[in-house]
């Protein structure tokens, strides 16, 4: 892959499909001068394509991998790269062999997933709503349960569906106890259900229920984190690797990146602008419970942590 | 020149409390047996003739007419017991008095009594040894037919417990039976309690092994979380020791089970009665359990042994590790846990926020018109939760190879169907049935000989009112095809009603 002249047109007999249609011309290196022709732009608009299909891995694709070594190179191809990325509304955030060109959508791209599109109970029912971004927001919190993981480069997360409900399900029982021992009710008032405690709209939701084609019950809990998982899973960013305890998973590098410089400053920020400032001393505060804690766990569902 | 045998200590037969309570039990229940056995060894000491008496038999027959003949609250009376005797007595020396039958009937009631003793019993010695392995010799006093106050100050007879459990129950068997043993075995198993014992056994050890391995489970899950959430310096090396001790020692009892309760579970096949079957279901569901047990034992222990390598990796990624560049967020301790007791309003806003930036992007879907139509009129993928359709098996139409045709067998069934009270040669029917099919000779001798053995059993069982029988009295057929016995074919007719009824007594 020295030479990419002279391997050029070896990938256009590969792909002759895509030369002729895609490029009007075989793509060749920036002019001399900085100048942009057509099939530079042609090239990086293809490498963003590239990005668009999350579950592509450049390993497996010579002539991806062949254009992000040339973003890496070339800083000028990167530039335009960049630039046809930001115009379709799309964040760069990384661009490497591992996790490819891993881009991100805008608030108001195309690209975007709007929530109402994920599930359509979620557009009249602001329980759900909040309970789908939750599944959402325990998958990752679970896939990289310590502030070390979530910046190493080379971790590997791993969840299991199951396990996500029950590690929800047993931080909501505690916050319920707290609420016990300090003598609340926390029966919310029936004309205000928005100012309901959110853990009580979790725990009020059965974990799952019986269908009559045994597939998972969508409205229960596991199957809002199933539903998460597997639309993770779409977006590449995570990969299943069996059915046990509802379904095991591992994350990609694209996911870290995403949780890392997305959703997680995003939320943060969101969650500051409500008043809230979460203290961290840059440690885990997953922690396995005291010795004797048994509270009850759903089935295989394991991982009893505590706050 | 020392035998070298003797110099040998000897060892000694697997002392302790488990072992010889069998041994015990037996022991007693052969000695209720002995003073049936002195009866005819004593006979001789009796002054006259009585070697023709089988005293062994009278003394059962005494105890089983005081079983059968005592009731709730009183017993049977003494003088109908002999009288009742007294027939049996007589059959066995017809030329005797009657007087001395009488005799022999009451001597053996009184000696089953044994009113030469002061107590009226009877006294055994076994030995056993106890828990701290020291022999002891036990004396075991027991009565065999025992004498209770009834009405009026009249005495009644009744059999012990003992006689009833040893003479009437234990000794009421085929003793060569290898089915019989084999469901006694199973039997003495369960009365004992062992297999119940064994069950609760197996059944709380795996309750353990569970156990276990959802702690080890929780652990190493924790482990790869944050390895210094977990104390790898005690706690969880005891743990693995521990339940690597609890392996070890239950695979061996369990293995042990298995091999004996499967062979009881295998031999006690014929479920005559429901007592047999449901020894039988409880030995299979042991079996089910123990399997269950070991498979999680060697499961559990497979994964005791992978935790200490789990542990060392991840102890060189997590602390050996460069510390990273970048911090990266808490996501439970600042997303999570401050978010959920929020009210919901507002949780939602955070949440909201990490979906919109967390779940990636999807490309939009454009659609031209004219694959718009295609795509609407595109019925439904019908879900496939039936699973993969069946192939259409491949069915050979294989060649009636028959001997007889079906035809043949229904004239063969009229010929046979003869009324109960008037059976037929075998002779006859073949001289008729030649008549009428030159082939079917054969299968009326093939059935009618098939009838020499006819399975009572399974018309018992199936409730059936007629049985076709043949029996040989020594003619000689006289055929010019087949040779052999001129059986007497015939018809019995069978109490389906009343085998109906013993049938449910008996279950």
């Amino acid at each position: 892959m020295s030479d990419h002249h002279a391997e050029h047109p070896a990938w256009s007999e590969r792909h002759p499909a895509w030369s002729e249609a895609d490029t009007p011309s075989a793509p060749v290196a920036p002019a001399p001068g900085g100048t942009v022709t057509p099939a530079d732009a042609a090239d990086a608009a293809r490498l963003v394509a590239f990005g668009l299909q999350p579950k592509l891995l450049p390993a497996r694709d010579a002539e991806y991998a062949e254009l992000l070594r040339r973003y890496r190179e070339d800083p000028a191809f990167g530039r335009l790269a960049d630039a046809v990325a930001t115009g379709l509304g799309l964040v760069v955030l990384e661009v490497s062999a591992r996790a490819g060109m891993a881009v991100a959508a805008d608030e108001d791209s195309v690209f975007a997933v709007r929530m109402g599109d994920y599930a359509r109970r979620t557009a009249a029912d602001s329980a759900d709503r909040f309970l789908h971004g939750l599944a959402h927001l325990a998958v990752a919190a679970l896939a990289f349960p310590r502030p070390e993981d979530l910046a190493d480069d080379g971790y590997i997360g791993r969840i299991t569906v199951n396990g996500v409900d029950a590690f929800v399900r047993q931080t909501c029982r505690r916050l319920e106890e707290r609420a016990e021992e300090l003598g609340e009710n926390t029966d919310p008032a029936s004309d205000a259900p928005g100012l309901e405690a959110a853990w009580r709209v979790y725990a009020r939701r059965s974990s799952t229920g019986a269908t009559k084609d045994a597939r998972r019950l969508a409205g229960s809990t596991t199957g809002i984190v199933g539903k998460a998982a597997a639309f993770l899973t779409d977006s590449g960013f995570l990969q299943r690797t069996g059915d046990d305890s509802g379904g095991t998973y591992r994350t990609t590098p694209r996911y870290q990146l995403q949780v890392r410089d997305m959703a997680g400053s995003s939320a943060m920020a969101e969650l500051l602008e409500l008043g809230v400032v979460p203290v961290s001393d840059g440690s885990a505060t997953l922690l396995p419970p005291p010795e004797g804690d048994d509270l009850e766990l759903a089935a295989d569902a394991g991982l009893p942590f505590h706050a | 020149m020392t035998l070298p045998a003797q110099a040998l200590p000897l060892s000694s037969p697997a002392p302790g409390p488990a072992a010889d309570e069998g041994l015990a039990r037996r022991l007693r229940a052969l000695a209720c047996t002995a003073p049936l056995h002195d009866l005819d060894v004593r006979k001789a000491n009796l002054a006259g003739e009585y070697g023709g008496y089988a005293m062994a038999e009278v003394a059962l027959a005494a105890i089983d007419l005081v079983t059968l003949n005592m009731d709730f609250d009183t017993g049977a009376d003494h003088e109908q017991i002999v009288a009742r005797l007294l027939p049996r007595v007589a059959a066995q020396a017809p030329d005797r008095p009657a007087a001395e039958h009488e005799r022999v009937a009451r001597w053996v009631l009184e000696n089953l009594i044994n009113v030469g003793s002061v107590d009226r019993g009877f006294r055994a010695i076994y030995g056993t040894f106890g828990p701290d392995g020291v022999y002891v010799r036990r004396d075991y006093d027991f009565k065999l037919i025992e004498e209770v106050p009834g009405y009026g100050g009249a005495v009644y007879l009744r059999t012990t417990d003992e006689a009833v459990n040893v003479l009437v129950g234990a000794l009421d068997t085929d003793v060569t039976s290898a089915q019989i043993a084999a469901e006694v075995k199973l039997e003495v198993l369960i009365s004992r309690g062992r297999l119940a014992d064994a069950q609760l056994a197996a059944e709380q050890a795996r309750y353990r092994t569970v156990q276990y391995a959802e702690t080890l489970r929780r652990t190493l899950d924790a482990t790869r979380r944050n390895v210094r959430a977990v104390d790898w310096l005690q706690a969880v090396p005891d743990m693995i020791a521990e339940a690597l001790d609890h392996v070890a020692d239950r695979y061996r009892h369990e293995n042990a089970i298995l091999t004996n309760i499967r062979k009881a579970r295998d031999e006690a096949d014929a479920v005559l009665d429901s007592k047999t079957a449901e020894n039988k279901r409880r030995a299979a569901e042991l079996v089910d359990i123990v399997k269950d047990c070991i498979r999680r034992h060697t499961q559990l222990q497979s994964r005791l042994l992978d935790a200490g390598p789990l542990f060392r990796a991840e102890q060189d990624r997590q602390a050996f590790a460069a510390p990273a560049p970048r911090s990266g967020i808490d996501l439970y301790g600042q997303l999570v846990a401050p978010v959920l007791p929020l009210p919901v309003e507002q949780a939602r806003r955070v949440t909201d926020a990490f979906f919109a930036a967390g779940t990636g992007l999807r490309t939009p879907v454009s659609v031209r018109v004219a694959d718009l139509v295609e795509i609407l009129l595109t019925p439904p993928v019908e879900r496939e939760h039936l699973g993969v359709e069946m192939p259409e098996p491949d069915l050979i139409a294989t060649p009636d190879d028959s001997r007889f045709s079906e035809e043949q067998l229904a004239r063969a069934m009229e010929l046979l169907d003869l009324p109960h009270d008037a059976p037929r040669r075998l002779s006859g029917l073949l001289a008729q049935a030649r008549r009428a099919d030159p082939d079917l000779p054969y299968l009326v001798a093939l059935l009618a000989v098939h009838a020499a053995s006819p399975a009572v059993g399974t018309a018992y069982r199936q409730g059936e009112e007629r049985l076709l029988f043949a029996v040989d009295d020594g003619t000689e057929l006289d055929d010019p095809e087949f040779g052999g016995a001129d059986l007497i074919v015939g018809t019995a007719l069978l109490d389906a009603a009343g085998m109906a009824a013993a049938r449910s007594e008996a279950s």
